[in-house]
């Protein structure tokens, strides 16, 4: 429509120059956003590597795009357990960045902090490690691809009753997840005919664990079912346990995730032979755990595969799922009914979600740790096979 | 009577790691009135370096140990020759800044170059077995830790009350100016004192790993119970925070086998019992 040579070259520089600001966001409105929150700073920043490079590994292994998307990774630093940040953070990944899933969580408060934004903004939001059971019934945009204790504890409870063990004493760290163990195992237990016959609850700063390892022993029980948070509470408690003389006194070490692979090697000849419940192992044979292991290594060769990273690679296989069903387009219900039928084959073996609870149902082992050339490994030993969320499920 | 005896031996051994962590913020807060909350920041760095040369190195303990010592206690002096000097004069709450601060950047060191996870210390296999006591086992790791507290405070009191360096050092810290113009050199003996007090905390680091394990936020967590330690057993007195630190380490223990439930609250109630009796600390008049 341009009447003069000189108003043509204006009006295409001024397109060219439009078109040109444009392309980045059009290239942006192509490409599926997650939000990743977690802890990539602190005490417990290992739990962000873990999810970092789990959900990396995956969309490495999907050839860089899932379902022919591009897809871009927002990752926000929660520290620790802390709600109220992490609410911020969720609502400007949500309202600013215009995520279109969320993924991560290691903490359950800061999980129950984004349900009623998830739920306004039907987000669908994939926990990739926090284990209480009740997180799933704060708003129905949540799906979970770890565990929770319930899951993991009643089978461990089921199998020491089976095995001639009658008197047990609980001893968890006194915080949410310990008292869930505790209960489940009480609960299960006395189910089966066994008594508890001490329940010690182990302030969270102990350091000292000998008075407690004393206690278990006076207690006359033929065993110790434990909850301990990672880290350093849990190799205290084992060197305790171990020097002691608990070991050697005969009373068995029942655990869930206290040997997970982050923590393992430092045990040393310690862990020989503690018996947990757990869903997934490193050392889980089947071709669906070598290839999550290769993609990891190839993403890191430090890499650790653990209960949090096979949370994550899980996670963003269901997200995958999720934005083929939808197209890529944001439609947080669509989503969330496509994921609820979804089941699959997982790195820890067959998998699937419950549509009820949105819960992952998964096989629980019962594992002995074990010496695999120089290194420790958890040796599954048994299946118990599929295992619901029973905190749920009450 | 052996639930007595569990918690008095437990309690000991648990007095004896605070005591010696605690001694050598006693010395420096105490003697040479300068408010050091950088000391578990030396107790870390002693310990990583003791963890660092056995496990990645494959030292002996028995070296590495002295090892970690004299190095911690030759960086606190390079600290205080460089930096710290300078703050004696200062008030206070700029000591309390500064040396907080100086935490802050040690843990974010560490964590950058350490990485957040635990380190270990490879004890030799003499450490690494349990001990029969007869009436229970007991780590013999322990048993080394209530040793070196009872040695650590025989030499300290040692060294304050009945050597030149203990007069010099009393003097230097009550009558600065008229120690030096009797010709004694204030500085070296300044710097030395503050070297002695990193390589307790470095000593303490190492020892108690045990019991106060290894990592980047060690410097933080653990400061408030040996401060405690220091406040109740008095500044600057030994024996005092000897005492206090077993006591302490006893009521801890005893809530541990008798009250679990009620969490870390008998320690500090002891804290705030001793504290209303004898504010001063427990031997000071």
């Amino acid at each position: 429509m341009s009447h003069s040579p000189r108003r043509a070259a204006v009006t295409l520089t001024v397109s060219a120059a439009i078109t040109l600001c444009l392309a980045p966001f059009g290239a942006a409105a192509q490409s599926v956003k997650i939000g990743i929150v977690g802890p990539f700073s602190g005490p417990f920043a290992h739990y962000g590597t873990l999810f970092k490079n789990g959900a990396e590994a995956y969309i490495a292994s999907q050839g860089g795009k899932l379902a022919g998307k591009e897809v871009e990774l927002i990752y926000r630093d929660t520290g620790g357990p802390n709600p109220g940040q992490t609410k911020t953070l969720v609502q400007e990944l949500i309202v600013k960045d215009k995520v279109d899933y969320l993924g991560g969580f290691v903490f359950t408060p800061n999980a129950f902090a984004v349900a009623p934004l998830i739920q306004q903004s039907q987000t669908p939001t994939v926990i990739f490690n926090a284990a209480t059971s009740a997180i799933t019934d704060k708003s129905e945009f949540f799906i979970r691809t770890s565990y929770t204790l319930w899951q993991v504890t009643v089978p461990m409870a089921q199998w020491a009753a089976k095995n001639n063990i009658k008197k047990v004493v609980t001893a968890v760290t006194d915080y949410g997840p310990g008292i869930d163990a505790e209960t489940a195992f009480k609960s299960e237990f006395a189910k089966q005919g066994g008594t508890v016959v001490e329940s010690i609850r182990m302030p969270i700063s102990t350091t000292d664990f000998a008075p407690f390892v004393q206690r278990i022993k006076a207690s006359g029980a033929q065993a110790v079912y434990t909850f301990l948070p990672g880290g350093p509470p849990n190799l205290g408690f084992v060197k305790a346990y171990n020097e002691n003389g608990l070991a050697k006194a005969g009373v068995q070490f029942l655990g869930t995730a206290e040997m997970d692979e982050f923590d393992l090697q430092k045990f040393g000849d310690s862990a020989l032979g503690l018996t947990t419940a757990f869903h997934y192992s490193a050392a889980h044979d089947s071709p669906a755990n070598k290839k999550f292991i290769e993609a990891l290594k190839k993403k890191d060769p430090n890499a650790i595969a653990n209960y949090a990273s096979v949370g994550a690679w899980d996670g963003m296989f269901v997200i995958h799922k999720m934005i083929e069903a939808t197209g890529g387009q944001k439609d947080g219900l669509k989503a969330i009914a496509a994921a609820r039928s979804l089941q699959w084959e997982s790195p820890r073996g067959p998998v699937r979600i419950d549509p009820k609870t949105r819960h992952i149902v998964q096989n629980v082992y019962l594992r002995k740790v074990e010496k695999a050339g120089a290194l420790l490994v958890n040796k599954e030993v048994q299946n118990f096979g599929p295992q619901i969320d029973f905190g749920l499920d009450k | 009577m052996q639930l007595l005896a569990n918690v008095l031996i437990d309690g000991l051994a648990y007095g004896m790691v605070l005591f010696i962590i605690a001694v050598g913020l006693s010395v420096t807060l105490g003697l040479m009135r300068f408010v050091n909350l950088a000391h578990g920041a030396f107790a870390m760095i002693g310990g990583y370096a003791a963890a660092l040369l056995t496990r990645e190195a494959s030292w002996s303990f028995w070296i590495a140990v002295p090892v970690a010592v004299a190095g911690t206690a030759a960086l606190g002096a390079l600290i205080e020759a460089l930096v710290l000097r300078h703050l004696y004069r200062r008030t206070e709450l700029e000591q309390v800044l500064f040396t907080i601060g100086l935490s802050f950047f040690l843990i974010a060191l560490t964590n950058a170059l350490a990485g957040p996870q635990v380190q270990l210390i490879v004890l030799p296999p003499l450490l690494a077995q349990s001990v029969d006591l007869g009436f229970r086992t007991l780590p013999a790791q322990r048993l080394l830790v209530i040793a070196a507290g009872l040695l650590v405070a025989a030499a300290a009191a040692w060294t304050v009350t009945r050597t030149r360096f203990g007069i010099w050092l009393r003097a230097a810290v009550d009558h600065p100016d008229t120690a030096a113009t009797l010709g004694i050199p204030i500085r070296t003996v300044q710097c030395a004192s503050f070297a002695a007090g990193a390589a307790l905390a470095g000593l303490g680091g190492v020892l108690g790993a045990e019991l106060m394990p290894l990592e980047p936020y060690y410097a933080l967590k653990y400061l408030v119970l040996v401060l405690v330690v220091v406040a109740v057993g008095g500044m600057g007195s030994l024996p005092g925070s000897l005492l206090a630190a077993v006591s302490l380490g006893i009521v801890e223990t005893a809530s541990k086998y008798l009250a679990s439930d009620w969490g870390g609250l008998f320690f500090f109630l002891a804290m705030a019992v001793l504290l209303a009796w004898r504010p001063n600390g427990l031997l000071k008049r």
